[in-house]
């Protein structure tokens, strides 16, 4: 297990080197140039000198493979470079902002499960009732909202009912925890709203079908309680494929926020990463984008090993 | 000495102090079962799956219901337990005493408390019915804690003795284990230990060895006999398998469209069946215990629809001894004493002497001798080999599944290839085909290399070799019509000129197979088990074939729907001068249809003879122990014979063991046999066995035999 495990780990490195290779060289495809837009965007006049100052400057004037070879030994010993635009380095523009957006995942994904669960099972148990429809129209609502909107709704309803606004100042989780969460639980709540339809209807589809697998029937037959039929027989079984669309879903929420972040001022890495692309802030969308993929590699790596510990069957060796 | 000592425990275990109840009327019946009714509710109506059978059981006793699928057998089971699925399962009528309490009427919490404590039930597959993502040890602990409210160490001891009460060695490492690192057969003693593990009064077992090996299934119904009569238990089995009931039930019921037809104990119903049902299906399975006959008798046609039966005699349609009469009902009537009833109007004539005439055509089966015909297919030291990989940095694991297998095949000749599961049949069979590859080894087919074969010469053999699968639910496209499916290969082959030549040629192909032209329209899943096997046939034959690799193609049929289909294939075969390799493991098939029989274990051919010295005079212990284990449906034969159970488990292919590789299980291995490899030696007149102790062993029964 503890050697699979290294395995895995090592096997990120090439994983995230082709995600390098594909992400480097499709951006210097695409047309727009950074110096001419920082430079120029204002309609200002410059000279072709500065701009060719300033392509010196960033290194945009060596050859294609210098600067992907100069950029890939800094992202091995994790010098992910300094952004473009800002001349900040990019791990400090990403680091605070990724706080937050962990921050929203971890809630949103938890609130979206202390959802799911019970309405799937809910779902499951009572299929084709009233109760079930009911259920299945809360969630189609919640695939078909988008959550920018449902965030917007959210903000409305408290100032209409409430007269109250969630605070839209940025402060830290150290500082002020219950400030914080006043603060990002409306936009977890939005998302998570989603999250929960998703696994929900997933929950209540693997659910459905495991409750008429042969092993339930003979735990019936042995007399067990139900409620030990349905948490310990049928649950177990049923958490599997909801677990994978929990590992997917948690791992879009990072970075893939954007409007939302908006809608609740909230400075995350959507936000960080609209502004790079807009800006052509070459190094932070790399930087971005490897973040991203190194996020989507860590949780499906969790999704596995807790795929491992719920069923027998799957053993790394 | 062990055994004592198991009882001894399960008695002294914590009884309910309710029993000392039941115990004052022993002579009452366990349980009664009257006139009980099961409705399913479906889209397209309401199905009557049983339609009021009645019966009584007491302690210790065997009941066997028999009947094929869909007659309502299991649905009566399930509707004991309670165990119906709702909502479509709407609440049984009749009555169900068990105890004299009723279970109908019982609320679900005390209906709970019965379940698994004093009623138990064992069910068909045994991998399905556990639960892959909890251990055995809490799946063997859960009904003792909850009915008996043992604590952990309690419980934990009880799983232990129950382990070993059930033949499963190593106990205190398996309770650790999941189901999926169990074999078939443990995991039914598993199911048996769990359903033994409060000590109930009555086990309900649904179709409990259908799912095993020949071997095996001996071992675990010897089990549950033994376990009945030791511990008082009353047993219900239910199954299809005649053999079973023969060996093992003290009564049987007889169900037949949601029916019962007959009952009656059980030497009395092999004895002197009366309902012209009963007699059809004894005579429609092939027998070990009598010489082979011609022809096998067959039912004609297929069971009722139950959303709409007939209003007469549900059997009326089926039945060679159909009067006018019988389009009202008969009662279940008893005919020669009390124990013994049936339902029909003509059962009084039928014991009197009346026999149903028989369906087959007289022409009895003339037995072209092949011996002289050319070798068609010879297939010589051919192995085959699958490496896999478990994931990607796994060590690959190597199961060598065919390892030197010879034989040949003559045209218009049936070899039957014989063995349990793992034992490398089908893979003889896909790769001689060239579906899988082999990884060494020689097969001719007439002129040509089939190894070898490529572009136009694989495609000549491909249009002379065809196959037969064993499941025709999954072998055919479930999207594509009948017509489709038997039209694709002249589509492929060009075989058909025109259109309307491929249509011709496929209902002609419908006709030759015993089906009605229309049915080209259809899909499979319109069509019952047989009528899609009889596409496949089709299917197969559409390329004028002159060899079939039938690979098990009737071991999902019913046993009056595995008649008609055997029948046919002689028929082809005598006609068209077919030859077949006939895969399966039911020895007494393999008899009826086979001129010669090959017998296989581990990917090893162990014996191989004509049929008569084979099933007559069996050489290798491996083919002696198959025969000894698979039921006769003759209750006095099966009474007579002492049971000859073959222990232990088949190995796993990919550690077969070393020397022979049947010398694991084998009852008169010797430390010699873990050793050496034996070779096919020829024991007179091409009868081939590979067994190093055989000189001796063939002496010995040669001494014993009487004179």
């Amino acid at each position: 297990m503890i050697g699979y495990l290294i395995k895995r780990i090592l096997l990120i490195i090439p994983t995230l080197l082709a995600v390098g290779v594909v992400t480097f060289f499709l951006l210097r495809v695409v047309p727009g140039d950074i110096v001419e837009l920082k430079l120029r965007g204002d309609g200002a006049a410059v000279t072709q000198l500065a701009i060719e100052r300033e392509r010196a400057r960033l290194g945009l004037d060596k050859p294609l493979i210098n600067q992907f070879g100069d950029w890939i030994t800094g992202v091995a010993v994790f010098n992910f470079g300094t952004s473009m635009w800002t001349g900040r380095p990019v791990t400090d523009e990403i680091a605070g902002r990724l706080v937050l957006s962990l921050q929203i995942a971890f809630l949103a994904t938890l609130i979206g499960l202390l959802i799911a669960v019970p309405l799937g099972t809910i779902s499951a148990l009572f299929a084709n009732s009233w109760i079930d429809y009911s259920i299945r129209v809360v969630t189609l609502a919640g695939l078909s909202m988008p959550s920018f909107w449902l965030g917007m709704l959210i903000i409305i309803a408290l100032l209409h009912v409430f007269d109250w606004i969630p605070p839209m100042t940025p402060t830290s989780l150290w500082r002020d925890p219950l400030g914080q969460l006043a603060q990002l639980f409306w936009p977890a709540l939005a998302v998570g709203y989603r999250f929960s339809a998703i696994v929900a209807r997933m929950m209540r589809s693997s659910l459905v079908e495991v409750l008429h697998e042969d092993y339930i029937r003979t735990a019936r037959a042995k007399g067990l309680f139900e409620r030990t039929v349905i948490i310990r027989h049928a649950l177990r079984n049923a958490l599997l494929p909801a677990i994978t669309v929990s590992g997917l879903e948690f791992a879009f929420l990072i970075g893939g926020l954007v409007v939302t972040e908006q809608v609740f001022n909230l400075n995350g890495i959507g936000r960080l990463f609209v502004q790079a692309i807009i800006n052509h802030d070459y190094i932070m969308i790399q930087a971005l984008i490897m973040l991203t993929a190194f996020v989507f590699v860590v949780t499906n790596l969790v999704v596995d090993l807790v795929y491992a510990f719920l069923d027998p069957r799957i053993r790394y060796v | 000495m062990r055994a004592i000592q198991d009882t001894a425990i399960l008695v002294d275990s914590p009884v309910p102090p309710r029993d000392a109840i039941a115990r004052l009327d022993a002579a009452e019946p366990l349980l009664v079962v009257d006139d009980l009714h099961v409705t399913f509710t479906t889209p397209r109506g309401i199905v009557r799956a049983v339609d009021g059978i009645s019966y009584r059981l007491h302690r210790g006793e065997i009941m066997a219901i028999v009947g094929e699928s869909g007659c309502g057998k299991s649905a009566a089971a399930l509707a004991i337990m309670r165990l119906l699925a709702r909502p479509a399962g709407k609440t049984p009528k009749g009555r169900i005493l068990f105890q004299g309490q009723d279970l109908l009427k019982l609320p679900e919490s005390k209906m709970r408390e019965i379940r698994g404590r004093d009623i138990a039930m064992i069910f068909q597959e045994p991998m399905s019915s556990l639960n892959p993502v909890l251990s055995v040890g809490l799946q063997i602990m859960e009904p003792l804690r909850t009915h008996l409210g043992m604590d952990k160490e309690t419980a934990h001891a009880r799983a232990l003795e129950l382990l070993q009460l059930v033949g499963i060695t190593d106990a205190e490492r398996r309770l650790d284990q999941y189901p999926h690192q169990l074999s078939g057969g443990m995991r039914q003693r598993l199911m048996i230990a769990m359903g033994l593990a409060c000590n109930p009064k009555l086990i309900i077992a649904d179709e409990p060895t259908t799912a095993l090996d020949v071997t095996i299934q001996a071992q675990i119904l010897e089990l549950m006999r033994d376990l009945s009569r030791r511990l008082d238990i009353a047993l219900v089995i239910i199954t299809h398998n005649l053999g079973i009931v023969a060996r093992y039930a003290d009564h049987v019921g007889v169900m037949y469209a949601g029916q019962m037809v007959e009952q009656a104990t059980a030497e009395e119903l092999f004895a002197r069946p009366r309902h012209p049902y009963t007699i059809g299906l004894l005579k429609s399975v092939p027998r070990l215990d009598r010489p082979r006959g011609g022809r096998l008798e067959t039912i004609e046609g297929l069971p009722p629809d139950l959303l709409r039966p007939p209003a007469g005699c549900r059997f009326a349609a089926r039945c060679t001894l159909r009067l006018p009469l019988c389009d009202t009902a008969p009662n279940l009537v008893p005919i020669d004493g009390a124990e013994h009833l049936a339902r029909c109007h003509r059962a009084g004539e039928i014991a009197a002497g009346l026999t149903p005439p028989s369906r087959t055509s007289p022409a009895p089966r003339t037995i072209v001798a092949p011996g002289q015909a050319d070798v068609l297919l010879r297939v010589d030291d051919l192995h085959t080999t699958f490496v896999s990989r478990p994931g990607i940095f796994a060590e690959p694991m190597v199961v060598r599944a065919v390892s030197g297998v010879s034989f040949s095949v003559r045209r218009g000749e049936t070899l039957g290839l014989v063995g349990e599961s793992g034992c490398g049949k089908t893979t003889v069979g896909r790769t001689i085909l060239r579906l899988t590859p082999a990884t060494s080894g020689n097969v001719q087919f007439g002129d040509t290399d089939v190894l070898g074969a490529e572009g136009a010469s694989l495609t000549a053999i491909r249009r002379q070799m065809q196959v037969i699968f064993q499941d025709p639910v999954s072998s055919l496209n479930p999207r594509m019509t009948v017509g489709q499916i038997i039209g694709e290969p002249l589509k492929v082959y060009r075989l058909a000129r025109s259109r309307s030549a491929a249509q011709d040629r496929v209902s002609e192909l419908l006709s030759r197979v015993g089906l009605h032209g229309y049915m080209a329209e259809r899909y499979p899943h319109q069509l019952s088990g047989g009528q899609r096997q009889r596409v496949g046939i089709a299917r197969a034959l559409a390329m004028e074939p002159s060899f079939i690799v039938c690979d098990e193609p009737v071991s999902a049929l019913d046993v009056s729907i595995q008649a008609q289909v055997i029948t046919l294939l002689e028929e082809l075969q005598r006609e068209l001068g077919l030859a077949y390799l006939f895969i399966a493991h039911d020895l007494a098939v393999v008899r009826h249809i086979s001129h010669r029989v090959a017998v296989m274990y581990l990917g090893h051919v162990v014996e191989m003879a004509d049929r008569n010295a084979l099933y007559e005079t069996p050489l290798h212990p491996y083919t002696k122990a198959l025969l000894a284990a698979a039921p006769v449906p003759d209750p006095a034969v099966e009474r007579m014979r002492g049971t000859v159970v073959l222990g232990g488990e088949i190995p796993s292919p990919s550690r077969p063991p070393s020397g022979c590789v049947f010398h694991t299980r084998c009852p008169i291995a010797t430390a010699e046999c873990r050793d050496v490899v034996p070779s096919l030696e020829d024991y007179g007149s091409g009868h081939l066995a590979a067994c190093i102790k055989l000189p001796e062993s063939l002496a010995k029964s040669h001494e014993s035999r009487p004179a």
